[in-house]
């Protein structure tokens, strides 16, 4: 695993989201954008449920056959003059590409947004190695100028504000005067547009991600709302794909019911502007393209999820919706999760790709508000994933031992009715004397609760009591 | 009382009232606003030796104690025509989630599924089930606050709103996003209390705009959150459960007032 | 190929099953062969000219514009309009493609038209479509020589002429037409669907066209006689 896993101090980066100021005015700007903009979406589209399901069940049964379906895709990529290079780690996926660079003398690489990539460090990697990775998507861009990872699938650069993006243009974009104004997004973009399209064609390779495989044609698929995509993998001499295995797709019509869901769940276009079906190097007769093309496949701990409880997780596209629903995504944003995948999909794929002793943190913070799965356009059931973490967590005593041992002590009594009501009765009576202004501001062994909420103070008696005198009185 | 009431001359439906234990332990007059709602419908009520669904437990990977607290409810239970409990998450457990936890299991899978299949929560029973109308007074404006659970694996909605458009001189106004999440979640709000509180901040401020001075919703554990923050925010909005207002009990302290 | 033994393997374990298992090879020939159809929303799915108008909707809805043309020889004119109202010199680059060469350029006397693909000095392009899907307001354009991928991207205006009778309702009607003409699993190098102009969302998540691609798609549509 190459990028560091900060996940189990998740309470203390989301203590410092919750002070940092700029991140706060960046996450409630964009809070609203993505549910109201998927929300039109899939009121324009009666079939969307219905597309839900079949998408549901098409992953699943590419799962069931993932084995076939990618010898099937393997054979068509190369009978297409494409090489398929397969890694099981992070570090093999890095080595493959860097060896690929190597051989075609490349000094710079530009790369479309990719999810693995970041998970396999590549960045780092190319740069110990010498070669200069340039990240092309704007908001990609924009955090490797600040030397950040993405904190969100689709909107990397979610947690900066244009104030801090013009002041990171201005350090790095040295040729640019002082009195150009950057005040505005549009100016932003078109310095930044400008400074790209160099960089564009001065790039040796091109490395994009792939959102889809498929095994019919051996092609590739990528979308993006910029271009950005395309000039990569167009102007270079070599496009490198970078995959996980379970991107693969049995066809094109399948490709087709993904993409239905993709965009409009992920950010309420019916279509992303640019859908890419990249099939092999440029033919006899092209005039542009790539001299060759390469795909990538890692497993990296993938193979291992099939047929087991965290399957589910693995029909993920990546589209970012329950990140965009999520009250506490909403509250900390993306790098207090301290790995590659934020929200509810990073907290269920997270432990099952970095181990349970690194990612435990994850899934216990959710208050399983369910809107996650409300919103997944292939309908993964996260709370119920999130639990079966916290369950292998407390199978094997990974929980603190405070919790544990006061959960312990609950159960005892909840599973002796008798006593249960008996003591509570007394317990409820007992605390009732000290609860005389109806409410707690502090309350021994409830300083979670008190630091920030008062603790509305009992009735006095419990309702089973209450109610045994009123029947007796009957 | 509505006159689609069962007529007095048939046998009464026995509903077993599962008040919750937070119910149980914090605020009784919720368990009692229930039973009376229950038997103004002509229902007759009984309240089996009880204690907790189990919830806390499973939500916390405990499947073992979940899974025995799920079979001594079913026992306490099953003999009822109807299970009833004024919390949708509560609700939620027994019927989602107890014929989850006992899949494959011969002997109590039936019976869990059995048990399920006449669970309901308070609103949509009254609602969907009795299809009862109370009738109560409250003058002035609530705003209502949509629990997660009930919300999204019971889909309760429409009923509460239903049941307290009825209600006389109530004006409910929404709130803007009554369908987020308070950042209650249980042993959440204990185990990440600084994310919790940002989520809730954001809650009372939304209920405080809303400018209604009751805030209802129909799960006690969501309900002391709020009711909480608010009062450390010291906004002077009154909190109750559903319950009391449409049995007409809001005579009564609101949840974290002085009893008097 | 060790890493590929190994992850091939590793799969079959979770899976609990066998690489050589018959049913389960039948049932992926059989996906593969037959490609059935998915969900296939209603809203593309109208006979010709409502399906223009479905059409010109989904464009003008991804923030393109689109104007309908009587015939071919219309085209001239309709581009060194659009020129003129974005304030471009009257100059254009396209591919190959014999539908291009049929146009009457000359008809437009100050509009220079250049051909092949673009090194990123030019403003404008114009490309000829090979289908066009009304579900979404979305080009269909097939690499190669009569049509360069760069044009596409490099271009600050792209004007791509789409004939009427190419518009299909649906993305599998474009595959299955893609079948007819290439091979039953053959793809060209690139097949890209365009839905609107470039844009981006990635500061502050505003949506802002012109991100790296083209600012502004001009779809022209020649009406079937």
């Amino acid at each position: 695993m190459t990028q560091t896993v900060n996940s189990p101090h998740f309470k203390e980066n989301a203590r410092k989201a919750l002070d940092d100021v700029f991140l706060q005015q960046a996450l409630a700007r964009s809070e609203k954008g993505f549910i109201e903009r998927r929300k039109a979406a899939v009121e324009k589209l009666p079939e969307y449920d219905a597309l839900r399901d079949s998408a549901r069940d098409l992953k699943d049964h590419i799962l069931a056959h993932l084995d076939l379906y990618l010898e099937v895709y393997e054979k068509n990529v190369i009978a297409s003059g494409g090489h398929v290079h397969w890694a099981t780690t992070a570090e093999e996926a890095n080595e493959i590409i860097l060896g690929i660079c190597q051989r075609l003398n490349a000094k710079t690489v530009a790369k479309g947004k990719s999810m693995i990539s970041e998970e396999t460090g590549l960045n780092a990697y190319l740069k110990k190695h010498g070669i200069r990775p340039i990240e092309t998507d704007l908001g990609e861009y924009i955090i490797q100028l600040r030397g950040e990872t993405p904190s969100h699938l689709i909107a990397p650069a979610l947690h900066v504000t244009k104030e801090q993006i013009e002041a990171d243009f201005r350090r790095a974009h040295t040729g640019l005067p002082p009195e150009r104004n950057l005040d505005e997004p549009t100016s932003l973009l078109a310095e930044a547009r400008a400074m790209l399209r160099e960089k564009f064609l001065a790039a040796d390779v091109g490395i994009t991600g792939a959102n889809f495989l498929i095994a019919e044609t051996g092609s590739s698929v990528i979308v993006t709302n910029e271009g950005n995509g395309d000039l990569t993998q167009t102007l270079a001499k070599a496009h490198i794909v970078i995959s996980s295995i379970e991107k693969v797709v049995p066809t094109r019509e399948d490709a087709a019911t993904f993409l239905r869901l993709l965009a409009r769940t992920a950010s309420g276009l019916d279509l992303s502007v640019y859908t890419t079906f990249s099939t092999g190097a440029r033919r006899a007769g092209d005039p542009d393209g790539p001299l060759e093309y390469h795909v990538v496949l890692l497993d990296n701990g993938r193979s291992n999820m099939l047929g087991g409880k965290f399957q589910d997780m693995l029909r993920c596209i990546r589209c970012g919706a329950c990140m965009n629903h999520c009250p506490v995504f909403h509250a900390v944003g993306g790098h207090a999760y301290g790995w590659v995948y934020p929200g509810p999909m990073g907290a269920v794929l997270t432990p099952s790709l970095v181990g349970v002793e690194k990612g435990g943190q994850l899934p216990n913070a959710s208050t399983f508000c369910g809107r996650c799965e409300e919103v997944c356009p292939v309908r993964i059931p996260l709370p119920k994933l999130m639990r079966n973490w916290r369950e292998r967590e407390f199978e094997l005593h990974l929980q603190p031992a405070a919790a544990r041992y006061g959960l312990g002590l609950w159960a005892a009594f909840a599973r002796r009715p008798a006593i249960y009501r008996a003591t509570t009765s007394l317990a409820m009576k007992f605390l009732r004397l000290f609860g005389g202004k109806g409410r707690f501001r502090a309350l021994p062994l409830a300083g979670g609760w008190t630091r920030h909420r008062d603790f509305p103070a009992p009735q006095g008696e419990t309702f089973q009591s209450l109610w045994r005198k009123r029947s007796q009185k009957r | 009382m509505s006159d689609k009431a069962p007529a007095a001359t048939r046998k009464p439906i026995r509903v077993g009232l599962f008040a919750t234990c937070l119910v149980d332990l914090i605020r009784p007059r919720i368990g009692f606003a229930s039973a009376k709602l229950l038997e103004d419908a002509g229902c007759a009520v009984e309240v089996p030796l009880q204690t907790c669904c189990g919830q806390p437990a499973f939500n916390s990977g405990d499947r073992k104690t979940a899974r025995e607290l799920a079979a001594q409810a079913i026992e306490a239970f099953e003999q009822y025509d109807y299970t009833v409990l004024p919390s949708g998450s509560c609700a939620g457990q027994v019927i989602v989630h107890y014929p989850e936890l006992f899949e494959g299991n011969a002997a109590w899978e039936p019976r869990a599924k059995a048990l399920a299949a006449k669970t309901f929560e308070l609103t949509v029973f009254l609602n969907d089930v009795l299809k009862v109308t109370p009738s109560a007074r409250f003058d002035g404006a609530v705003t209502y606050h949509d629990s997660c659970s009930g919300l999204r694996e019971l889909g309760i909605k429409a009923q509460p709103r239903k049941l307290l458009a009825n209600v006389e001189g109530l004006n409910l106004v929404e709130m803007k996003d009554p369908d987020v999440c308070c950042g209650f979640g249980g042993t959440f709000c204990v185990k990440y209390p600084d994310v919790s509180n940002k989520i809730v901040e954001k809650k009372t401020a939304n209920i405080a705009a809303s400018g209604a001075g009751t805030l209802l919703a129909g799960d006690l554990g969501c309900l002391m959150n709020m009711a909480g923050k608010l009062s450390r925010e010291g906004k002077e909005i009154r909190v109750r459960h559903i319950a009391e207002v449409l049995a007409g009990m809001t005579g009564e302290p609101a949840i974290g007032e002085p009893e008097r | 190929m060790k890493s590929r033994e190994a992850i091939f393997a590793n799969i079959r374990k979770s899976l609990r099953t066998g690489g050589e298992d018959g049913k389960r090879r039948e049932t992926v020939a059989a996906r593969i062969e037959k490609h059935p159809r998915g969900i296939i929303p209603a809203r593309g799915q109208k006979a010709d000219r409502e399906r223009l108008e479905v059409f010109r909707q989904t464009v003008e809805d991804a923030k393109a514009s689109i104007v309908i043309l009587g015939n071919k020889d219309d085209v001239p004119a309709a581009v060194a309009a659009y020129l003129r109202s974005k304030n471009l010199p009257q100059s254009v680059r396209h591919g190959e493609d014999e539908r291009l060469s049929l146009i009457p350029w000359a008809k437009e006397r100050t509009l220079e038209v250049t051909k092949g693909a673009s090194d990123g000095a030019q403003l404008a392009s114009v490309s000829y479509s090979f289908a066009a899907v009304a579900e979404s307001g979305t080009l269909v354009m097939l690499s190669g020589a009569d049509n360069p991928t760069t044009l596409n991207f490099l271009p600050d205006h792209h004007l791509v002429v789409v004939d009427e009778k190419d518009i299909a309702g649906d993305y599998e009607s474009v595959w299955d037409r893609i079948r007819e003409r290439l091979g039953a699993n053959k793809m060209p190098r690139v097949v890209n669907w365009i839905t609107g102009p470039s844009r981006s969302g990635d500061i502050e998540q505003t949506h802002l066209l012109g991100a790296h691609g083209p600012r502004s798609l001009h779809v022209l549509v020649v009406r079937s006689s």
